[in-house]
This record gives C-alpha cells, sequence and structure tokens, in this order.
C-alpha cells in the first residue's frame, strides 16, 4: 500500500470532474423544487441532454454548441412535464417517473449512431497565471469552463433566490401557491419557468457527462446520477450552497474510495465502496440533527395548483 | 346415447381449429437483461444473439425482452410477468438472476429456463456459460509482456466466482511472462456505470497501470484509456473494435448465438431438457478479438499460440504448480484445476495483494 502515490491535486481535480454534473443537476432541480414543483424525471432530462450535446458536439465540432443543445433539447422535455403537471394537472410524481421512462428510451434511439464515436475535447480553460501556482493550479485551476461556470451558477442561484425579487416571488409560488395567486403572481408561468431552466441544467450536467466526464455515448449511461442529484436537493435543505457541499461531497468520496482501492489501502473495500453513501447520510443526519428554522422543504412542494378564477 | 355422440364430435369440431392455432403459435423466448441493450458489451452480445434468433427461426419463434433490469426482487417480477405472458422459454443474463430465476421457476412448471453465468439447475431450469478465465489468459499474456510500468489495473464488478476466476487466470499468465508484473484491482460493485468506471480506470492510471483490464460492461474505461494516451485496454463480452487499434488491443467476445439457437430448436421440437453447460475458445463460445496492429508481432504470435492451445486442450489456465494466495499448495506441478473448484472460486492466487471483499 503506498498512499503516497495519490496526488491530494489530481484527486481534487477529479472530484471537482466527477461532481460537476451532480452539481449542474442538483442546482436545476433545486429551483424547480422552491418553485412547488417535484419533477422526478431528472434522470431522464439528463440522460436526453447527454445524447443532444454529445450528437451537437460531434456533428458541429463544437463542445460549446454540444452544451447548448444539452440544455435546450433536456429544457424541451421539461416543457412535456410542465404542460402535463400545470396545466393537465397531472400527478407529479408519476409523470415524472414517465419523463425519466420516456428520456431513457428516446436518448437511446437518438443515440444509435453515436456509439463508439470520439467527441471533440472541450479543453482546459486558460486562467494564465493561476494554472501554474503549486498545488492550487493543478487542483482547482486547470480545469475545462463548465466546471466553472457550475461554480458561478451555484453563487448565482443562490444570491437570486434570497436576494432578488425574481427569487422572492419564485420561494412565495413554492411556499403556498394559493397566496402568491392572490397577491398576483402568474404561479403557473413561474412554474414553467422554473421547470425549463431545471430542464436545461440536467441537460448541461447530462452533457457534461457524455463530452467531458466520460468522454463518450453509452445507452443508460447517466446509470441513476439523476437520482442521486434529487437526494442532493433533499441533503441540502434545498439551498444552493448546500447543494454544492452535497454534491462535492458525494463526487469527493466516491473518487476517494476507487483512488483508495488503486494503491490497496488496508481497508475493507465493502466499506470503501458504501463510504459515498454513508457519508452523505451522516452528514445529512448531523445536518438535521442541528437544522435551523426555514430549511424545511418548500410547503406547496408537488401539490397541484388550481387556480380558482 | 347418439346425442351424446354428435355433441362430442360437434365438440371436437369446434376445438380442433383451437389446437391447430396452438400448434401453429409461436414459441416465445424472453430475455432478461441487466444493462441496457446498447452497453457495447454484455447485454449488446446477448442481445445480439437475440437477433440470431429472431433471425433463424423467423415467424416460428417470438422474442420479448426486458433491458436494465436490477439483480434481485425486480428480476423476479420481470420474470413472472414473461411467463404470465407466455413465454415458453426465458433466458436470465446475469449471476444475480439465480435465485429469482429458481423462485419464478417453481412456480412455473411448464416454463423453461436459462439461467446464464450461474450453477443452479432445476427441472425446468438449466444454466449456461462461458469460460471466460480462457480469454483471460491470452490477455494476461499480452498485457504482461506489453506493459512497460509492470502495473496492471483490473476492474472488477463484483466478487463472484466468474470475476475471480479471470482475474487469477489473467494474473498467472502475465506473471508467468513477466515475473515483475503487479495487479491492482479495482472492485466498481457495478455491472454498467460508465462515469464511474471511467473514474476508476483513470484511477488506476494515475496510479501508474498502463494497462486496463475490466470485468464491467460498458466502453467508458476504453474511452478514459484513450483520453490519457499509452495505455492498452482490451474489449471485454464484446469486441469494442471502434478503440481499435489503440487502446483496445484485443478483446474477449462472448458468442452466445449457437447456444440460444441450439436451446429455442429443443423448445420447438419439444425436447428440451435441463443442463449445464459451460463452454470456450475450443467451443466458439469464447472468442479473442482481432489483435491489433499496436501489438507487437512477436507478443501476437505467443497470444494466439496460447489461443490455439487452449482450443485444443493442450494448455489449461489454471496448471499446476499454482499456490493460493495465503502461500497453501492450490494444485501440485502438472494437475490442472477441477471445474468444480472453478465455479466456485472464492480465493486470490499467490502474488495477488489486496483482499477478496466478503
Amino acid at each position: 500500500m503506498d498512499l503516497g502515490s495519490i496526488s491530494p491535486a489530481l484527486l481534487i481535480a477529479s472530484l471537482m470532474v466527477a461532481s460537476t454534473p451532480l452539481l449542474l443537476a442538483a442546482l436545476g432541480e433545486l429551483v424547480v423544487e422552491r418553485a412547488g414543483v417535484l419533477n422526478l424525471g431528472v434522470e431522464g432530462m439528463m440522460i436526453v441532454g447527454a445524447i443532444c450535446g454529445f450528437a451537437t458536439a460531434v456533428e458541429t465540432g463544437s463542445p460549446p454548441l454540444g452544451f447548448l443543445a444539452g440544455a435546450a433539447g433536456a429544457a424541451l422535455l421539461s416543457l412535456v412535464f410542465a404542460v402535463l403537471t400545470q396545466v393537465f394537472l397531472a400527478n407529479q410524481v408519476a409523470t415524472g417517473l414517465a419523463l425519466t421512462l420516456f428520456g431513457l428510451g428516446l436518448s437511446s434511439l437518438i443515440g444509435q449512431g453515436y456509439v463508439g464515436i470520439k467527441p471533440p475535447g472541450t479543453g482546459r480553460l486558460d486562467l494564465g497565471p493561476l494554472a501554474d501556482i503549486p498545488f492550487l493550479g493543478r487542483a482547482v485551476f486547470s480545469h475545462d469552463w463548465m466546471v466553472y461556470l457550475s461554480l458561478a451558477l451555484t453563487v448565482v442561484i443562490a444570491w437570486t433566490l434570497a436576494r432578488t425579487r425574481a427569487g422572492l416571488k419564485l420561494r412565495a409560488v413554492g411556499e403556498n401557491h394559493d397566496a402568491a395567486h392572490a397577491l398576483g403572481l402568474h404561479v403557473v408561468l413561474t412554474r414553467f419557468a422554473a421547470i425549463a431552466f431545471g430542464g436545461a441544467m440536467a441537460g448541461l450536467g447530462g452533457a457534461y457527462l457524455s463530452l467531458v466526464r466520460v468522454p463518450q455515448w453509452t445507452e443508460g449511461m447517466t446509470a441513476g446520477a439523476g437520482w442521486i442529484a434529487l437526494a442532493i436537493v433533499v441533503f441540502a435543505s434545498w439551498r444552493a450552497g448546500r447543494v454544492l457541499l452535497g454534491a462535492y461531497l458525494f463526487g469527493g468520496v466516491t473518487v476517494l474510495q476507487l483512488n483508495l482501492q488503486a494503491v490497496g489501502v488496508a481497508l475493507p473495500v465493502e466499506y470503501l465502496s458504501m463510504s459515498p453513501y454513508v457519508v452523505t447520510i451522516l452528514v445529512l443526519v448531523i445536518m438535521s440533527a442541528r437544522r435551523a428554522r426555514g430549511t424545511a422543504a418548500p410547503a406547496s412542494l408537488g401539490k397541484a395548483f388550481h387556480a380558482t378564477h | 346415447m347418439l346425442r351424446r355422440t354428435l355433441l362430442c364430435t360437434a365438440a371436437a369440431l369446434l376445438a380442433a381449429p383451437a389446437f391447430a392455432q396452438d400448434a401453429a403459435d409461436p414459441v416465445k423466448v424472453g430475455f432478461v437483461f441487466v444493462g441496457p441493450i446498447g452497453d457495447g458489451g454484455w447485454t449488446y452480445e446477448h442481445n445480439a444473439a437475440r437477433l440470431a434468433v429472431e433471425e433463424h427461426f423467423g415467424d416460428q419463434v417470438e422474442t420479448v425482452y426486458q433491458e436494465s433490469v436490477p439483480e434481485g426482487a425486480d428480476s423476479e417480477r420481470v420474470m413472472t410477468q414473461m411467463a404470465l405472458s407466455g413465454a415458453d422459454l426465458i433466458f436470465t443474463t446475469s449471476f444475480g438472476y439465480m435465485d429469482p430465476t429458481m423462485n419464478v421457476a417453481a412456480k412455473f412448471p411448464d416454463v423453461k429456463f436459462e439461467h446464464a453465468t450461474g450453477y443452479k439447475t432445476a427441472e425446468n431450469v438449466a444454466n449456461y456459460s462461458a469460460r471466460f478465465y480462457e480469454g483471460r489468459a491470452v490477455q494476461g499474456l499480452i498485457a504482461g509482456e506489453m506493459t512497460e510500468t509492470n502495473k496492471i489495473g483490473y476492474i472488477g464488478s463484483f466478487p463472484i466466482p466468474e470475476v475471480i476466476r479471470g482475474i487469477n487466470a489473467a494474473y498467472l499468465a502475465a506473471k508467468k511472462v513477466n515475473p515483475d508484473v503487479e495487479f491492482n484491482v479495482i472492485w466498481a460493485y457495478t455491472w454498467f456505470d460508465p462515469a464511474k468506471e471511467a473514474d476508476a480506470a483513470r484511477a488506476l492510471i494515475e496510479n501508474g497501470a498502463d494497462v486496463i483490464l475490466q470485468h464491467t460492461d460498458s466502453t467508458a474505461p476504453q474511452a478514459a484509456a484513450a483520453e490519457a494516451g499509452n495505455v492498452i485496454t482490451f474489449g471485454q463480452a464484446s469486441d469494442m473494435s471502434e478503440y481499435a487499434p489503440m487502446p483496445r488491443v484485443s478483446s474477449i467476445i462472448d458468442n452466445w448465438a449457437p447456444y440460444y439457437i441450439d436451446r429455442v430448436q429443443a423448445v420447438v421440437d419439444g425436447t428440451w431438457e435441463s443442463q449445464s453447460v459451460w463452454q470456450g475458445i475450443g467451443d466458439g463460445m469464447v472468442e479473442i478479438g482481432e489483435i491489433s496492429d499496436a501489438v507487437p508481432e512477436d507478443v501476437k504470435a505467443d497470444a494466439l499460440a496460447l489461443k490455439e492451445q487452449i482450443a485444443s486442450g493442450e494448455v489449461h489456465p489454471f496448471t499446476g504448480p499454482i499456490n493460493r494466495q495465503d502461500g497453501t499448495e492450490w494444485l501440485a506441478e502438472g494437475e490442472t484445476a477441477d471445474d468444480e473448484t472453478l465455479l466456485g472460486m472464492d480465493f486470490y492466487v499467490e502474488g495477488l495483494s489486496g483482499d477478496i471483499p466478503d
């Protein structure tokens, strides 16, 4: 066993890459849930984003266009959910599950001609002298632009929800849609926007999987990442900062346990393998025990809105 | 009396078309898959064999399948549904389906079941597997001769005999041609999770491995190796030739089609009986994918020679002297492993480091 052969800088770099798809998808779902909507179709939207992003990047040779297409494809899919749940008042849980199944099937159909193709490289963002800083340069400042965009979006979403009129309106709709409606807020419109944003974010997460993290298209490649993203939102008590913590914690422990196995650390493999889940649960328990007011689920989460006039 | 005879005759005449229809009904064959059919590996090959069955039998046979079925209780529900919907024969294509297969088979004695890679049978349950370890030996030889760092990474799925056999066979073959070689094993605890498989490959590569072997089902380790550069890999279960000539330098291909056609034919003919089948390179159930030009000619020649020797029975990958990991003797000089021990293999051979998870 040679723990010295694990490079901490490489480990942190791997952690950031592994966590980015989860972070993007979870941030999107956070916004959706803060608007009072429960969309269990994250997995389906992620995988549609993965194939739309991959196919577009391959056909155009442009990863940025790929990410845009991934976001757009998943956002379009999320609008199907929006119409069914907000206009036709379909059950949100059932519709979300159907969205996942539909997304998996649709992506499989679209992706048939893209198996075994290498996508164009996304490339690192040139951060100049920052990338030359010992340790930090390799660990933090040598990533592709999507990693930094995901971090920026965390800050923007946290600030928007807490400090802006738009964020306040969105939270009002999520907490009490009847009261929000009585105040003249457009509940359905707000939720449509939130759902589309959540879809776009899930699509970005999926595209990141197929264009950077793996990088390839394989049918079913999300392999449960959407469900992990959903769990992270609950873990985070519906707070953007904690979503970042949850995604990085889960992604980090996953990468760490694989690296510890690679160097033959003298710990039972079973414990290493279950560590991402155990650590996440333990942190959730600790946070729940110290839970402050205002960190519970949005009061109208999952409830259908019936306009009275 | 006459009235009764007339009624019986009328009933028989009315029933005759129904019986004729039954006889003409296609045999319904179900397949339960552990991954998506587009995984590029294990399930892809099983599905290719399903398509071969359809092509071979035409209208005589109807096939149905369910993909990405988790091992455990969920698979039992899927098998039950298939049996209830009229399946005559059901192939359950992963080790973890063994007990669910036995449970469902007990409830449907008229339905035939074929379970892949397990060891249990019943009157209406057969099992079948391929001697993948023979292919692993060929891969191990190539890996041992081509590694420059002497570190070979191995991505295991679950610590079951099939996977442990493969690790041992590859290690013994590599060690034979390169005594300095060492294996690092990562247990992914999944058959199919491309992101995790890619992460596992990267972890091994970052730890110095320049050869990656995998017993997981996606092509993600190939993609990770291609990204890293100067790392060789092997196709698992399917050829994965889209990653040739580098990093994929060869592969193990599971050729299930002849077996599936044979067993479906037995159901069509009414001659199906429970059996246990374990075939290898010699029988054509395990094929070695084309060895790419990235492999030096002398190494290629050695690998092909070993393949032929295994196929003819001249060489057995587990031929003594071999000790267990703890140093105790397993096989004496010239002794070969018996199938019973191989089927239940739960130990590493001497030289491999780390413990097998319980």
